[in-house]
Parts: structure tokens; sequence; C-alpha cells
């Protein structure tokens, strides 16, 4: 490669970092067709690499990129490549008319427009994650389906069709109002939460880890297009709160480390920090929902180690709140084991035992493996055995596997 | 877009409906739909599943069947059609529509009227 090549390549690769999601808003919010967007933007980002080698990097290669990819978008529906009638092909030709007259350097940003689109109510729930992660930071099928552990054809198959549906069905490009944007923003939150859920649980894969920052950047990004939410600001602190303890969470082997053994000095704590300034700014300024207390929930724990004694009732009674608000069985089951050291093990066990006829906690790993431990503490040594088997065979990491195992090893009893 | 609104009931729940409410819920609901402008119409109502005959028609002859196309505990009632700009659109005029609240409302864009030229047909005149 030349060196006239190579900086370009740079530049090319750069301003896709920084604005392929911005971009991609922009060109799909204007046709509604999301994968015919990708394809004029890819289109464009190749005449970049031919010729920004030749002619030198544009002062603005963003908007460069965005003029070239308007021009392929309108060519296509000239072709009646898309299915658009000549009415919207007039409505672009006169809407870049328009745009060349004015500043060409500023792009407005529908990114945040893109991400409902993404998350719609008329979107299947399990694609909303993957497709804000492939529209807004150009994640490739086969690095989505690596993190959804989903085989990357099939991926590829399904969001094509979801791109496909965004079209056909009219899923428009436009934050809600203010009636329903509360419930609506719940949905992009969901999404998000449920990309950095899944490295968080797949500690072990490559994609995981690069998905949590991802996941964090999306967040930061809708906390900074949605300021007044608290909620944004309590999912960030939530995955922050996490993501500072994140280094812990394995000893040097790769051992799994539960949270009340990780070593605090290898805590990130300016991540922390950060975590709690977010979180209090959340609580100033509305009604506190979901992830304000799941974040608050994560602060007493951190706080509760770094000053050598957790404020149980605390953790409890924010649970408590949780619990009304989610009516979740797995809220319920947090509470339950962390009751266990105000009221017990044995008031704790009956919390959690009372979850039994819980069709969703059969195979739920966290249940079985609380089970295990409350049972174990309190004496009950065939049940915890039982318990413990079950949620190993229920743990999806390795790691997580192998502390059970050893917790099975050390019960009395064992191995007779 | 257009949308075909399609009105699915629950047949036990309709009937145990107010009808003299319900009526007047439709009368309103028309009424609203058809000050909302070009576009928008009001449709027809069906007569109950159990009037339904459904055909088939495969290579040794047709199948004439007693009975809706699926058996299931909610049928297609009616339908309405409406003009809006998007799909959030449309999702107002489903949850105003008064069978909203005995069944579901299928949101269905209608296909463009007529088909693309195939773009492969096209190159000889280019």
């Amino acid at each position: 490669m030349t060196e006239a090549a190579a900086t370009a390549a740079r530049a090319a690769e750069r301003a896709a970092r920084e604005s392929y999601g911005r971009l991609l808003a922009f060109l799909a919010a204007r046709t509604r067709d999301v994968a015919g967007a990708e394809d004029a933007l890819a289109e464009a980002f190749a005449a970049a690499l031919a010729s920004w080698p030749v002619d030198g990097v544009p002062d603005n290669p963003s908007a460069w990129l965005l003029t070239v990819a308007r021009r392929r978008q309108t060519d296509h529906l000239r072709r009646g490549r898309t299915r658009r009638s000549a009415l919207d092909h007039l409505r672009l030709v006169a809407e870049e008319l328009e745009a060349a007259a004015s500043d060409p350097v500023a792009i407005p940003d529908r990114r945040l427009a893109l991400m409902f689109a993404c998350a719609h109510p008329g979107m299947p729930g399990d694609m909303r994650a993957p497709l804000i992660l492939q529209t807004i930071l150009g994640l490739t099928a086969v690095e989505i389906a690596a993190a959804f552990l989903i085989p990357p054809a099939t991926m590829s198959q399904r969001l094509v069709r979801a791109k496909a549906r965004i079209r056909d069905a009219g899923i428009p490009f436009r934050i809600p109002d203010r009636s329903e944007l509360a419930s609506r923003l719940d949905a992009v939150l969901g999404a998000i939460y449920a990309a950095y859920s899944r490295s968080w649980n797949e500690i072990g894969t490559a994609g995981a880890s690069s998905l949590a920052l991802e996941a964090i950047w999306l967040s930061r990004l809708v906390v900074s297009l949605l300021p007044k939410e608290p909620e944004a600001k309590g999912l960030l602190a939530l995955m922050l709160h996490a993501e500072a303890r994140k280094p812990a969470r394995r000893d040097p082997s790769g051992a799994f480390v539960p949270l009340d053994r990780q070593d605090t000095a290898l805590w990130n704590l300016p991540l922390f920090e950060e975590a709690e300034a977010i979180l209090r700014e959340a609580n100033a300024s509305g009604p506190t929902g979901r992830y304000q207390i799941e974040a608050a929930i994560q602060s007493a724990h951190t706080i509760g180690r770094l000053a050598g004694e957790t404020n149980w009732q605390a953790i409890v009674a924010l649970y408590d709140h949780l619990a009304a608000i989610t009516g979740s069985p797995v809220v319920i089951l947090n509470r339950a084991v962390a009751l266990a050291n105000i009221a017990g093990p044995a008031a704790a066990l009956k919390a959690v035992a009372a979850m039994r006829d819980d069709t969703r906690m059969k195979s739920y790993q966290p249940y079985w493996a609380a089970l295990a431990h409350l049972n174990a503490e309190t004496g009950h040594i065939a049940e915890a055995h039982e318990a413990m088997t079950i949620a190993i065979g229920l743990s999806s990491d390795p790691a997580v596997a192998q502390y059970l195992r050893n917790r099975l090893d050390a019960l009395p009893g064992s191995g007779c | 877009m257009r949308y075909m609104m399609l009105i699915h009931h629950d047949e036990e729940a309709l009937a145990a409906a107010p009808r003299k409410e319900l009526y007047a819920d439709y009368a309103a609901f028309n009424e609203a739909l058809a000050k909302a402008g070009k576009g928008m119409s009001a449709g027809e109502r069906l007569q109950p599943a159990s009037a339904a005959t459904t055909v088939r028609q495969h290579a040794d002859g047709a199948e004439v069947l007693d009975g809706p196309y699926a058996d299931t505990r909610e049928q297609l009632a009616g339908y309405f059609l409406i003009d809006v700009a998007d799909l959030d659109e449309a999702i107002a005029w489903a949850r105003r529509c008064p069978s909203s609240r005995y069944g579901a409302i299928e949101i269905r864009p209608l296909a463009d009227a007529y088909p693309r030229p195939d773009p492969r047909l096209r190159k000889a005149d280019d």
C-alpha cells in the first residue's frame, strides 16, 4: 500500500467509526429503507478508498461520504431498484438541491430516531438489539451473531428481514411524543441492556468485552441525545457500575470470583465515581425507574465492599421497590438472597423455596445456585447437592460452572 | 402509506358485549374515520365465521369445506382502510377501533397497486 493509500484508508476508517451511525441514520430516515441506505453508504466508502489516495482526503470526510451516498441513493431510485414511487424520487431530488444550497457540513443527527425505529413495538423483541448494533455502530452480521451465539447466516437473514420490515410495515423514524416516550424509550434501553447483558454472561468470548463497550457507547449516546430522561442515565450508571467491577470478576487463572471475595484494588474507581455522579443526576431529575434502582443496588454493593460493611437493609428495601415496579421473579430471587444477610439463611431459603412452582425458575441458573447455597448454609445437604448439580448443568459460563463444582465438592459427605 | 385494518373478533367476547354501546361507539368511530380524509374508509362487517365456506383447489379437484379458513377463537369479522403517514398512526387508528376491545386488529400495509417493472426487462430501452 502506498503512503497516500494508507492515509486515505485510515481517514476512511476514522470517518466510518465516528460517523457511520450518523450517516446511516440520515440516509435511512429520508427513504425509510435501511438496507438501501447501507448499500449507498458502502458504495460511498468504496468510492472514498478509490478517490482519496489520488485526490487527497477531503476537509470534511463525513460530508463527502454523505454527498456520494445520497447521489447513489437517488441513482438507485431512478433505476427503479427500490420500491419507491416517482413522487419519492422527486422529493429526494428536491431535497438534494436544497442541501447543496445550504451548509454541507451540518449533518442532522437522526440516530435517536433510527434507534426508536429499531426498537419499535412492531419489531420482534429479539431483533431490536442486533438491529441497533448494526445500524448505529456498523457491526457486521458475523460480529453480532458471535455475540448472540446464533449462526451468522441465520443472524444475517434475520437482520435483512428486520430491515425489510421497517420499510414495508411503515415503521417511522421519529422520536415519540411525550405521552409515549417513556414506554418507547424503555424498549431502546432494554435493547442496549440486552447487548450489555450478553457480554456480561459470555465473559469468556472474544466478542463479548467489545460488545460491553459498544453498549456503553450507545447508552452514552442516548443520554447525550435525551439529557432529560432519568432512566437513560440510570441505565448508563448501572452498566458503568458493573463495568467498574469487571476486572475483579476473574482471578488470574480465569476462575470465577464472587462479589464478596473480589479484590477491590482491581476495581476501576474512576468508572465507579462516574457511575455515582450519573446516578445522582438521574435521581435528581425525575421519577425513579427500574434502571435507577438497579444502579442504586449496584452502588450499595460496591460502597459496602469498599467501606467494609454492606447496608443490607437498604438493598432489601431497593429490591422491594424494584419488585413493585417489575414484578419480576428474578428480582424476588435477588431480594431473598439479600435477605439472608439480615434475617439469616433459613428465612431466605423459605422465600426462595416459595418460588418453586414458578416455571420460569426451572431453567434459571441463578435460582438453582441460590437454592444450593442456602440449603448448604442451613444444613440441608441432600437438597444442596441436587440444586448445585442442576445449577452446574445450567451454567453457560465454564468459569462459573467450575466455581460451583468446587462448592459441590466442598459439601459435607460429597464423593461418598 | 395505505393499510388494510383487519378486524379479528373473539365472537364469545363480542356476544357478551353491550350491543347498544358498541353500535354507538362504531358510529362515532366511522364518523371520525370519514372526517379524517381521503383514503380512509369504513369498510364492511362480515357475518360470523359459522357462515363461512372454504374452497381449496387441488390437482384432483376442488375441496369445499364448511367453516372458516382457520379454526381459531378469533375470526376475521370485517375491515377498514386507512391512508396515513406511518405505522404509528395506523396503530393509533387500531386502538381507536371499538373492536380492539373484543379481539385484535391486524395492520396490513397494502402492496403497490401496479407491479413494478422488472429491472432486467428494462435494459433494452435504457
